[in-house]
């Protein structure tokens, strides 16, 4: 997994950067609405439009954005506060393991470009980056130029969710709620290698199933990832 | 209610863009201290499928027969088609259509 040596010019070029923002063009409407929903949840929760926006814009990550505000405390103690940051690190540890398998594809950067780019890792991105590179792809601008797009819809469309406030209807009535687990079995068809090779996402399937039937919680996605994971690496083959 | 308290706002924002941005580079930050061999490696090769296998697995469980069919339609339609913008519109059609039925 040694990335090929870096040449300076076809990395970072626009043409990728271009590539990488169309290729998640079909998570925007699930994105938006995603945005939209939790502008409507600030919007009821008493935040000015300011601190709506800057939220989004500052943590970039709407599973932590929902879960905190939905948490969010009447008074803001030191507890609370403390509280409130072990909730954000729990739901965003999966990036740790994200982040992780980026290596190849950004080993070879430096530093100065490589962590910037990182500010922008989210899910749909990272998806289309593993399929970039496993067809070949080597330009780390495809991975931001996915970042920055997401990152621009995910901060503007909060906007006319926080407009319209309570009057988004469920989102149930049109999938939105199913929207990203959709993408994540899609996914999961470009990742099967068939039977013997994709133990860790069996496993990982039903250790996390497991585990959110007895625990509920968060912990089933840590768990279930460690433990498909640990799959993955007794599977030598 | 949130704006009655502008600095305890900016002080948990601050913390947890901070925690945010840390779990987005530490994992990055940590493989590349390590040497790759074939035993990390082939963790990292599962890595993507288990965190995907686990994020889809609850959802099926907690959403019912309703996520078992949306969920369902998108896998046929991914298999048969190979596109993830129709497989996905599927799954969100058949959500929709489950949801109007009642489920």
């Amino acid at each position: 997994m040694t990335p090929p040596p870096a040449s300076p010019t076809d990395r970072w070029t626009l043409a990728a950067f271009r590539l990488g923002a169309i290729d998640v063009l079909p998570f925007v409407p699930g994105l938006a609405g995603f945005a939209m929903a939790y502008g409507t949840v600030a919007a009821r929760k008493g935040m000015t439009l300011f601190e709506t926006l800057l939220m989004s814009g500052t943590i970039f990550a709407g599973v932590v954005q929902m879960v905190v505000l939905d948490s969010w405390p009447e008074v803001l103690t030191a507890g609370a506060i403390a509280g409130i940051v072990a909730l954000t690190a729990l739901v965003n540890a999966r990036y740790i393991m994200i982040g992780a398998t980026l290596r190849p594809l950004l080993g070879g950067q430096q530093p100065a470009k490589a962590y910037p780019t990182l500010f922008f890792l989210v899910e749909p991105p990272w998806l289309m980056s593993l399929r970039y590179y496993s067809n070949g792809g080597r330009d780390p601008a495809y991975l931001l130029g996915g970042g920055v797009a997401m990152y621009v819809v995910w901060v503007t469309t909060a906007i006319p969710g926080y407009l319209a406030g309570a009057a988004v209807g469920n989102p149930k009535q049109f999938g939105i709620d199913l929207l990203v687990p959709a993408f994540f079995v899609a996914m999961m068809v470009s990742l099967w290698r068939g039977p013997r090779r994709s133990w860790g996402l069996i496993v990982g399937a039903v250790v996390a199933a497991l585990t959110e039937y007895v625990f509920g919680g968060l912990w089933y996605l840590i768990v279930g990832a460690v433990a498909g994971c640990i799959a993955g690496v007794l599977n030598d083959d | 209610m949130i704006e009655k308290d502008a600095l305890g706002f900016f002080v948990t924002l601050g913390l947890m863009m901070v925690v945010v941005y840390v779990t987005r580079i530490a994992g990055y930050w940590l493989i590349g201290r390590l040497v790759i061999g074939p035993r990390l490696r082939r963790m990292l090769n599962a890595l993507p499928g288990a965190i995907i296998a686990a994020t889809v697995a609850p959802a099926l469980v907690q959403g019912g027969l309703r996520a078992v069919l949306a969920l369902g339609a998108t896998l046929v339609v991914m298999i048969v088609v190979r596109k993830d913008f129709f497989a996905v519109a599927a799954g969100a059609a058949v959500a929709a259509a489950a949801f109007a039925w009642g489920l």
